[in-house]
């Protein structure tokens, strides 16, 4: 992959709520930002967790649901006009002199920032791993938790397992070019968009692909390179042809890249002050669920404050000779007009 | 207050005292009960709260629900008596309900 260059004032590191929101108060300051997350679309948590319940703790909004309130906060930010690097987790920062930090993901984008906010939440958003004996000896072959390529199942033999939106799209999208797909699921009722499951059915009638209900209980192969796969049913055990695994179990957070920052940590939590919510570096803040100090909710409400909080600090670190002014965004025109309502 | 037994995987049986109308899940993290991830926090968004309930007990705790039985497909051997159990409301009629934890919940 071509490395990528990318230079600006504030990279954000988690496109949850609070990662949005410091988008703002970043922007009132007129630092430019680049957030960068794992999963393919903003929110974090109340994306991937919680879209469709009501959170009633945000002050001001009686009851919002988790996918209306990102939605309101990417109308908020929209202004200051955030770059979005999404699908890509941030694996290192480097430390390049006494201003700059050095960043890069795993797609091979590098940023040169002033300032870096952490707001992981609860880490990095990666797929489940299914607990069947001896995965891990052919995750490196035949394993494929997320797809970047789908070239590479040219007329492979694939088992997809799972019931979900994620494993009904990729038996869809990888049904022409495979030699067989082997649909596995441990019932007969699937939860997907009605359309892609009405699809699936015909191509499972039609015998284009073959659908077992039932459960991966072991895999076999030489190698590191999987041959076959046991299928546990009502019938008993059948065991199935193939050359790789696509399970789509969902998405669990894990920690991540983040404990290797050299960050002091409390139980997977960054030790920030509560003044500015700085790390032990720096330049590099912690915000939102990811921060920890005497005290520490995790609420976005919480996460919002310490965003404006941190904000100041970061102004000092991007403009070191300007004078920071408080204002109001209600009264000052100095506000207004960033926010492109004067 | 309504017992409650988790048995590990390992074997290991944790016996506690529950308030009414809290969940199995809040059982377990409120008491360190290990095993029993429940990253969505209960709600029913994660499936890393997977139990399997003793089979005595299938009958009395009554179906889960739609949304449940969806998420469930997100949850790694299931059976039969496999439930989420932030979805299973305690209440004097479980009174010794047991219930199993997975080798792994992810
Ligand atoms: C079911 C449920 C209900 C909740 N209800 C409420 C409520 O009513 N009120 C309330 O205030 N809070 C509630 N919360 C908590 C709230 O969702 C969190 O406090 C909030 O999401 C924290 O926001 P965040 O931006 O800090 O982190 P998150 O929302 O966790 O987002 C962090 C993002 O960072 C990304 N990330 C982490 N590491 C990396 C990396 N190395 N590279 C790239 N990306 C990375 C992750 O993929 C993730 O998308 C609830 C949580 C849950 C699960
Ligand atoms: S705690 Fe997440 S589904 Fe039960």
């Amino acid at each position: 992959m071509e490395k990528e260059l990318f230079e600006t004032d504030v990279v954000i590191i988690g496109a949850g709520p609070v990662g949005l929101f410091s988008v703002f108060e970043l922007g009132l300051l007129d630092m430019k930002c680049h957030v960068i997350d794992i999963l393919d679309k903003p929110g974090g948590q109340c994306a991937e967790l919680y879209p469709e319940k009501p959170i009633y703790d945000i002050p001001g909004m009686p009851s919002v649901l988790g996918s209306e309130l990102v939605d309101l906060l990417m109308k908020q930010i929209a202004p200051f006009n955030p770059t979005f690097h999404f699908s890509s987790m941030v694996q290192e920062i480097t430390k390049l002199d006494n201003v700059f930090w050095e960043i890069k993901t795993d797609h091979n984008e590098v940023f040169k920032a002033k300032v870096v906010v952490i707001a992981g939440g609860g880490g990095s958003f990666l797929p489940k791993k299914p607990p069947i004996k001896e995965i891990e000896n052919f995750e490196s072959n035949s394993v494929f938790y997320s797809i970047k390529n789908k070239e590479i199942f040219r007329d492979k033999e694939l088992a997809i397992v799972g019931g979900g939106d994620s494993a009904l799209d990729w038996v869809m999208n990888l049904e022409e070019i495979a030699k067989k797909i082997t649909l596995i699921h441990r019932r007969d009722q699937f939860r997907a968009a009605p359309d892609t499951v009405k699809k699936i059915f015909s191509l499972i009638e039609s015998k284009k692909i073959d659908f077992i209900m039932g459960q991966v209980s072991k895999l076999s192969g030489e190698g590191g390179i999987l041959e076959s796969l046991t299928c546990k049913t009502t019938e008993g055990d059948i065991e199935v042809g193939c050359d790789s695994l696509l399970p789509f179990f969902g998405l669990t957070m894990k920690l991540g890249p983040i404990a290797n920052w050299g960050l002091n940590l409390d139980e997977n939590l960054i030790m920030v002050d509560t003044e500015k919510f700085e790390t032990n570096e720096k330049g590099i803040f912690a915000i939102g669920d990811i921060n920890t100090y005497p005290g520490k909710l995790k609420l976005i409400l919480c996460g919002f404050h310490e965003a404006a909080l941190m904000s100041q600090q970061a102004f000092r670190y991007v403009y070191p000779d300007e004078k920071l002014t408080f204002q109001y965004t209600t009264s000052s025109s100095n506000l207004k007009k960033k926010l492109g309502v004067s | 207050m309504t017992k409650i037994n988790f048995i590990e995987f390992s074997g290991a049986e944790h016996s506690i005292d529950v308030d009414n109308g809290n969940t199995v899940m809040e059982a377990a993290i409120q008491n360190n009960v290990p095993g029993i991830d429940a990253d969505c926090g209960g709600a029913c968004a994660c499936a890393t709260c997977h139990v399997y309930v003793d089979k005595d007990w299938v009958g009395k705790i009554g179906e889960a629900e739609e949304m449940e039985k969806d998420m469930l497909d997100f949850a790694f051997d299931v059976e039969e008596n496999s439930r989420l159990s932030c979805q299973i409301k305690v209440s004097e009629e479980l009174d010794g309900l047991t219930v199993r934890l997975p080798e792994k919940q992810f």
